[in-house]
C-alpha cells in the first residue's frame, strides 16, 4: 500500500503546484467531454423557466423530446462519421429516401397514383426502407474508401444523388397520413407516464443512444472508431484495417437512418420528399454542441443528446419567451461557435 | 558458435517507389540477443529497410526469414503476428486514447465467457492491470495513470508506452525507428536504457538511430546502409565513428573479410 502511494503522492504535488485554475477547468473538460454540454443545458432549463414558467411544464417537456427525436436519432449516425473525422451531409437525402422507399411499399394498392411496388405487408417496407438506407451508406462508405474521396465531397455529392433519385423514383408524391399503415406510424404514437407524454420513438431513439455509447466505450469496433478519427496513420500501423473500421461506419449510419426514417413517418404523420430540409445541418450542429471535434477521434454519444436537447431547449424556450425565429436561429449559432471554440481550448490541454 | 542462425534476416530486398529506388538487393541479419544499430546517410534506405520487416512496405523482391521461417507481411498485423513490433518513428499511437487502449490497440482483449462472446464487452479492467505490468516491467514508473490520453504525456513517456506496447508484445524482435530523434537528453538517456534492457532479457533489437555516440554506447553490431544496399557491419570494438560515418559516405569502404556479418564473438 505504501509503496504504491507514496510516488503517487510526489507526483500529485508537483502537478498542483504548476496547475492555474484555468488549466484544471481544461483538464477537467479534456476528461469529461460531455460536461461542458450538461452545463449548457441545465443553465439553459434554467434560465427559461425564470423566463416562463410554462416551460417546465410536463406538455412541454413531452413536446420537447419529441421535437428532438428525429434530429436526435439522425445525430448518433452523424456522431460515429464525424468520430472518424469525416461529415454526412447526405444524412437527410438517405433519411428521405428510406421513408419514401417505405411508405410507397406499405400504401394500399388500391389508392390512386400509387407505383406498381405498392401493398407491400409495412413489416417488409420497413425492413426494405432500412436495407436502402444502408445500402446508401454503403455507396457513401465505397466511394470513401475505395475511391479515397474525402467524405464531404463524396456525401455532398450523394446529397444531390439520393434527392434525386427519390424524386425520380417516386414522382415527388407525398403519401398522406391515411394512406399509410398504422405500422408505420407507430413511432409516432405516444403512452402515459403521469403528466408525460412520451412517444415510442423517444424510446426507440434512447435505446439507440444507449446501444451506441456502450458500443463506443467498450468493444473493440468503437476503440477503433476513435483511433481512426483521431490518427489514421497511427491507426493503420497499430494493425488496424482502417478502411474496413472506415466502410462499416458509413453502413451502420444507414441503419441507424433508416431507423430514423421510420421514426419520422411517425412523427410528422405522412411522408413527403421535402420533410426536415435542415436536418443535415441540424444533426452537425447538435453534435457539434454536443462537445465531439469536427476533427475527429473525440466525443461521445451522451455529449450528443445533450446537443440534441440544448438545441430544443435554446428554439421552444425562446418562442415561449415571445422571441422572433430570427432570434433563435442567431442563438443557434452562436451556440456553435462558442462550442467549436471551447473544443479548441480543450484541445491544447497540457499535462 | 558460427552456426547460429539468425533471429531475422532479408536477403537481395528491393523495394522501388516510381523511379526512387529505396532498396537494391539489402540483405540484412539479426543475431538472437543483440542490438544491431542501423545507420546510414539520409535516403540510405534506412527506414524503407526496416518498414519491409515491420510489414509498413512489401518489398518488390527478396527474401525475409524471421526465426528460419520465410516470411512475407502485407500489412504490420502480419509482422506482428510473427512477433516482429516495431515502434515507428511517429510512434503510432492514437493521442485521444488512454495508455492501456494504446498498449492494445488493434489486438483487445474481450472479456471472457457470455459477455465477450455475445455483447463483444471489452475487458478494461485486464487490459489496464496488464498495462500498468507492462509499464513497470520497463522501470516506467513515471506514468501515474493508466486512464490517461496519450496526449497529456510528455514525448517521452509517449515514447515509453510505444516501447513499452512493442516489449509487451514482441516475442522475436523489436524495431526501432528513430527513438530518440525528438526527444531531449534525459529523455534520450531513459530510452536508450530501455533498449539494454530488452537485450538484458534477451530480446533482439533492432535500433535505426542518425545518433552517433548513442549507437556507439548500446549496439553489438552495426549495420551501415548506403545507396539501398549494406556497406559493411562494424562493431563498436572493432572501429570508431569516423569509421562509420566515412562508411556511410563512402570515403571507406570495408573488406568482407574485416566485417562483423556473424554474430559477435562467432569469429573469435
Amino acid at each position: 500500500m505504501s509503496d504504491s502511494a507514496a510516488p503517487q503522492h510526489d507526483l500529485a504535488e508537483e502537478f498542483s503546484s504548476r496547475t492555474s485554475p484555468m488549466q484544471k477547468i481544461q483538464s477537467t473538460l479534456h476528461r469529461y467531454p460531455y460536461l461542458s454540454p450538461l452545463i449548457v443545458l441545465i443553465a439553459a432549463m434554467i434560465i427559461f423557466t425564470l423566463l416562463n414558467e410554462r416551460f417546465l411544464l410536463p406538455n412541454n417537456l413531452s413536446l420537447m423530446t419529441q421535437q428532438t427525436v428525429i434530429v436526435g436519432t439522425l445525430a448518433i449516425a452523424q456522431t460515429l462519421v464525424i468520430l472518424t473525422a469525416g461529415i454526412d451531409l447526405s444524412i437527410g437525402a438517405i433519411m428521405v429516401l428510406g421513408q419514401m422507399v417505405m411508405a410507397n411499399l406499405a400504401v394500399s394498392a388500391g389508392a390512386s397514383n400509387v407505383l406498381p411496388i405498392a401493398g407491400q405487408s409495412p413489416v417488409v417496407a420497413i425492413i426494405l426502407g432500412i436495407l436502402v438506407a444502408m445500402l446508401a451508406g454503403a455507396v457513401n462508405g465505397f466511394l470513401i474508401v475505395k475511391l479515397s474521396l474525402p467524405p464531404f465531397i463524396v456525401t455532398l455529392g450523394t446529397l444531390s444523388i439520393f434527392t434525386a433519385l427519390t424524386l425520380i423514383l417516386f414522382k415527388a408524391r407525398t403519401i398522406q397520413g391515411p394512406e399509410i399503415p398504422d405500422l408505420l406510424k407507430v413511432m409516432g404514437n405516444a403512452f402515459s407516464i403521469g403528466p408525460f407524454q412520451i412517444m415510442y420513438g423517444v424510446i426507440v431513439m434512447l435505446v439507440l443512444y444507449a446501444i451506441f455509447a456502450y458500443i463506443l466505450r467498450s468493444t473493440a469496433w468503437g476503440t477503433h472508431i476513435y483511433a481512426v478519427g483521431d490518427d489514421p496513420q497511427a491507426a493503420e500501423l497499430s494493425g488496424i484495417n482502417t478502411k474496413r473500421v472506415l466502410f462499416s461506419v458509413y453502413v451502420v449510419s444507414g441503419l441507424i437512418i433508416g431507423i430514423a426514417a421510420w421514426i419520422t413517418i411517425g412523427r410528422v404523420g405522412s411522408a413527403s420528399p421535402n420533410v426536415a430540409p435542415n436536418i443535415n445541418l441540424d444533426t452537425i450542429t447538435a453534435v457539434v454542441i454536443g462537445g465531439t471535434s469536427l476533427f475527429g477521434g473525440r466525443g461521445t454519444m451522451i455529449g450528443t443528446l445533450l446537443g440534441a436537447l440544448i438545441v430544443t431547449v435554446v428554439e421552444n424556450g425562446l418562442a415561449l419567451a415571445g422571441l422572433d425565429q430570427a432570434y433563435r436561429v442567431l442563438a443557434i449559432g452562436v451556440l456553435v461557435i462558442a462550442a467549436v471554440a471551447l473544443d479548441q481550448w480543450i484541445r491544447r490541454v497540457k499535462s | 558458435m558460427t552456426d547460429v542462425q539468425p533471429v531475422l534476416s532479408g536477403h537481395n530486398l528491393v523495394k522501388t517507389f516510381g523511379k526512387v529506388v529505396g532498396l537494391n538487393g539489402a540483405n540484412l541479419e539479426l543475431y538472437p540477443g543483440e542490438v544491431l544499430a542501423v545507420i546510414g546517410d539520409n535516403g540510405a534506405g534506412k527506414s524503407t529497410l526496416i518498414k519491409c520487416f515491420s510489414g509498413a512496405h512489401i518489398p518488390d523482391s527478396g527474401e525475409m526469414f524471421v526465426g528460419g521461417e520465410s516470411v512475407t507481411f502485407k500489412s504490420t498485423q502480419e509482422a506482428r503476428q510473427h512477433g516482429v513490433e516495431t515502434v515507428f518513428q511517429t510512434l503510432a499511437v492514437s493521442p485521444a486514447l488512454d495508455i492501456a487502449s494504446n498498449l492494445y490497440l488493434g489486438r483487445e482483449v474481450r472479456k471472457p465467457g457470455f459477455v465477450g462472446k455475445v455483447f463483444r464487452t471489452l475487458d478494461k479492467k485486464g487490459m489496464r492491470a496488464a498495462s500498468k505490468q507492462h509499464l513497470s516491467d520497463l522501470g516506467i514508473g513515471t506514468v501515474q495513470n493508466i486512464t490517461q490520453a496519450v496526449e497529456t504525456l510528455s514525448g517521452g513517456q509517449r515514447q515509453a508506452v510505444a516501447v513499452a506496447r512493442a516489449a509487451a508484445f514482441g516475442s522475436q524482435v523489436i524495431i526501432l525507428d528513430e527513438p530518440t530523434a525528438a526527444l531531449g537528453v534525459r529523455e534520450s538517456a531513459r530510452v536508450l536504457q530501455l533498449v539494454k534492457d530488452l537485450r538484458d532479457r534477451g530480446m533482439p533489437v533492432i535500433l535505426i538511430s542518425h545518433n552517433m555516440p548513442q549507437v556507439f554506447e548500446v549496439a553489438d553490431r552495426i549495420h551501415v546502409q548506403r545507396l539501398g544496399r549494406r556497406a559493411a557491419v562494424i562493431t563498436p570494438q572493432t572501429h570508431t565513428m569516423n569509421d562509420a560515418v566515412a562508411i556511410m559516405t563512402g570515403a571507406l569502404t570495408v573488406d568482407e573479410a574485416d566485417q562483423t556479418l556473424g554474430p559477435v564473438g562467432a569469429a573469435a
